[in-house]
């Protein structure tokens, strides 16, 4: 059985489990939903009161926002098992995984697809809609396009993210919770549109960890609105793929801390 | 040629030193001090296909290390190791194929989906053809009877169920090697039997190559030709176990049934008695040094004797006495 078929029965036992608990289920879904509205009810809430963000509105910063969070709630539920890897490590489940003849890295995503990220997604949807709708996008098929690829970008450097922090679980389970400031903190960060910050924070953003590629670009291409940066369409479309170069640079880095795991044992 | 070679094992591994208080905690963020363990002090040996080995020694002497640099999940700092001709740490997925490992205090099944789900999963993880996979099935059902607990979730079975299940899952890619680390432990005395008798037979009709590390001596009595003890990180015996009593047990027991309370008489001063009570008595005494018939022929002077059973203190003991002579 090849990798990709083998994955899709992993999370087929992975969803099977997770309705063992249907209560919890729709309790944590509903409260996942909750806190994306409250989130946004809080970015409404100052452009209520400062009118517009340098020169974007409401609405504008809504597509940043449904877009990013549409990307982390996808990865959220796709790298759970990359999220939570410190405790597989701790308590010496990895062991397991490492006696079976398939890729880690195939074995830890196929640990656990968290359905109840769902919930966040459907809200992130939805807020993804009305602001298109309200800024008046005019949609055609590549513009589209570029969304869904957008999105699938902000996946795969959110689970680059996430394998870099299980990574760093191989030397150390203390002081994990900085990795966050990356997913949790980046994830704030590009709910707002880029060009509103500036020096080494706007830098980071965009040639360390990527969240700028994957989300302002794509959204100045949608919109068609100038970009202060001067970046042209063809690569306002393509930047997206600064994600998937992240996954690969933080599957090399796996790799390495995989090889530095066996030989410490600890 | 040797199934299994190990070669001058050496593995080392950084403990950091930690301080109990507050303050300790919080230079240790910034400041470590380390020191190294050496959990396996180079050690060797080869197992040959088809063998039983027992692989025992005292909490933290490196068995479990041993095991992990054989299953490929660590690698060491020197020596070799050859399972089926394959460096487990170099060519891990080809190596763990070949290998089947369970852990008692531990498991290799979906917790909470039937067994049988995790069996078909692990029937396609490790590329099972179907018609292989339900005659394995088959016999293994047969041997632990299985029948009832493949349809119940993992978490609902009891320990019992639970290893059984465990030893089936291990073997469901009929691997010709297989590590037991600990499969009894926790089991109540029925459970116990069915495993050592389930591990026996897989030995013999399948010739599956067993290391089975235990701190219950029952099973190494039951079930292994060959034990190994490491203690220290170094193999201190390795041979079988009848030469195992041989090089350690200086003293038999004896117990004896009088039909009424027997009149004591001082017996030899190489005798010591363990118990004396009513009509029974428990003597203990070193070997060369005095033979049964001797001590019998002293005992009938005592009163009329029922019973005599002669007997070898229990393996436990044996190692028991074992670590107390090497200090640990």
């Amino acid at each position: 059985m090849n990798g990709i078929s083998l994955y899709f029965k992993l999370i087929r036992i992975s969803v099977a489990s997770q309705m063992q608990y249907r209560a919890s289920f729709v309790i944590m879904s509903m409260g996942m939903a909750l806190v994306t509205v409250i989130e946004f009810g809080g970015i409404w809430v100052l452009f209520d009161r400062f009118g517009s963000l340098q020169q974007w509105t409401l609405a504008e910063v809504g597509l940043f926002y449904g877009i990013i969070h549409c990307s982390f709630a996808l990865s959220e539920a796709l790298g759970r098992g990359f999220d939570i890897f410190h405790r597989y490590v701790q308590r010496g489940d990895f062991d397991r995984l490492l006696l079976r003849p398939r890729s880690t890295v195939l074995q830890v995503l196929g640990q656990e697809l968290q359905l109840m990220r769902f919930g966040r997604l459907a809200q992130a949807m939805a807020i993804l809609i009305w602001a298109s709708w309200t800024v008046g996008v005019q949609w055609t098929v590549l513009k589209f396009a570029v969304l869904l690829f957008a999105i699938a970008g902000g996946v795969l450097l959110f689970i680059g993210i996430m394998i870099v922090q299980a990574t760093v679980s191989f030397w150390t389970i203390q002081g994990l919770e900085f990795m966050n400031s990356f997913t949790h903190g980046g994830t704030y960060m590009a709910q707002h549109p880029l060009s509103i910050f500036d020096g080494w924070l706007r830098n980071f953003f965009l040639f360390v960890i990527p969240l700028g590629c994957v989300n302002y670009f794509p959204v100045l291409f949608i919109t068609g609105k100038q970009d202060i940066f001067g970046t042209t369409p063809l690569f306002q479309a393509l930047a997206p793929l600064a994600g998937a170069v992240f996954l690969l640079v933080s599957l090399y880095v796996w790799r390495f801390g995989l090889s530095r795991y066996q030989s410490t044992g600890s | 040629m040797a199934q299994i070679q190990v070669r001058d094992l050496v593995k080392t591994f950084k403990v950091a030193r930690r301080k109990a208080g507050l303050f300790s905690a919080l230079r240790g963020v910034f400041h470590r001090d380390y020191y190294t363990v050496r959990a396996l002090d180079g050690i060797s040996f080869d197992i040959g296909p088809g063998e039983l080995v027992g692989y025992i020694g005292p909490n933290g002497a490196g068995k479990s290390t041993t095991i992990k640099v054989m299953s490929g999940i660590l690698v060491p700092d020197s020596g070799s190791c050859r399972v089926m001709g394959l460096t487990p740490w170099q060519s891990r997925a080809q190596h763990v194929a070949n290998l089947g490992v369970v852990f008692g205090q531990r498991t290799q099944l979906w917790w909470d989906v039937p067994v049988i789900d995790s069996f078909e999963l692990l029937r396609d993880i490790y590329n099972v053809p179907h018609a292989d996979y339900r005659r394995t099935l088959d016999d293994l059902n047969d041997c632990l009877s299985l029948g009832p607990l493949l349809e119940v979730p993992v978490r609902q079975l009891s320990l019992g169920q639970r290893i059984r299940c465990e030893l089936a899952a291990s073997l469901l890619h009929q691997p010709p090697v297989l590590f037991l680390d600990e499969p009894t432990i926790g089991l109540d005395a029925v459970s116990k039997l069915a495993v050592r008798q389930f591990i026996r037979h897989q030995n013999t009709f399948s010739g599956t190559t067993v290391i089975l590390t235990t701190h219950d001596m029952d099973d190494i009595q039951a079930l292994c030709s060959r034990v190994m003890l490491i203690a220290n990180g170094s193999i201190l015996f390795d041979g079988n176990v009848d030469k195992l009593k041989q090089s350690y047990v200086t003293e038999k027991r004896l117990k004896v049934e009088f039909l009424h309370p027997p009149h004591m008489t001082p017996l030899s001063d190489k005798v010591t008695i363990i118990e004396n009570q009513g009509n029974r008595l428990e003597l203990g005494f070193a070997t060369g040094q005095l033979s049964v018939p001797q001590l019998v022929n002293q005992l009938a002077a005592m009163g009329e004797i029922k019973d005599i059973i002669v007997e070898e203190p229990p393996i436990e003991e044996v190692i028991a006495q074992v670590y107390e002579e090497l200090g640990l």
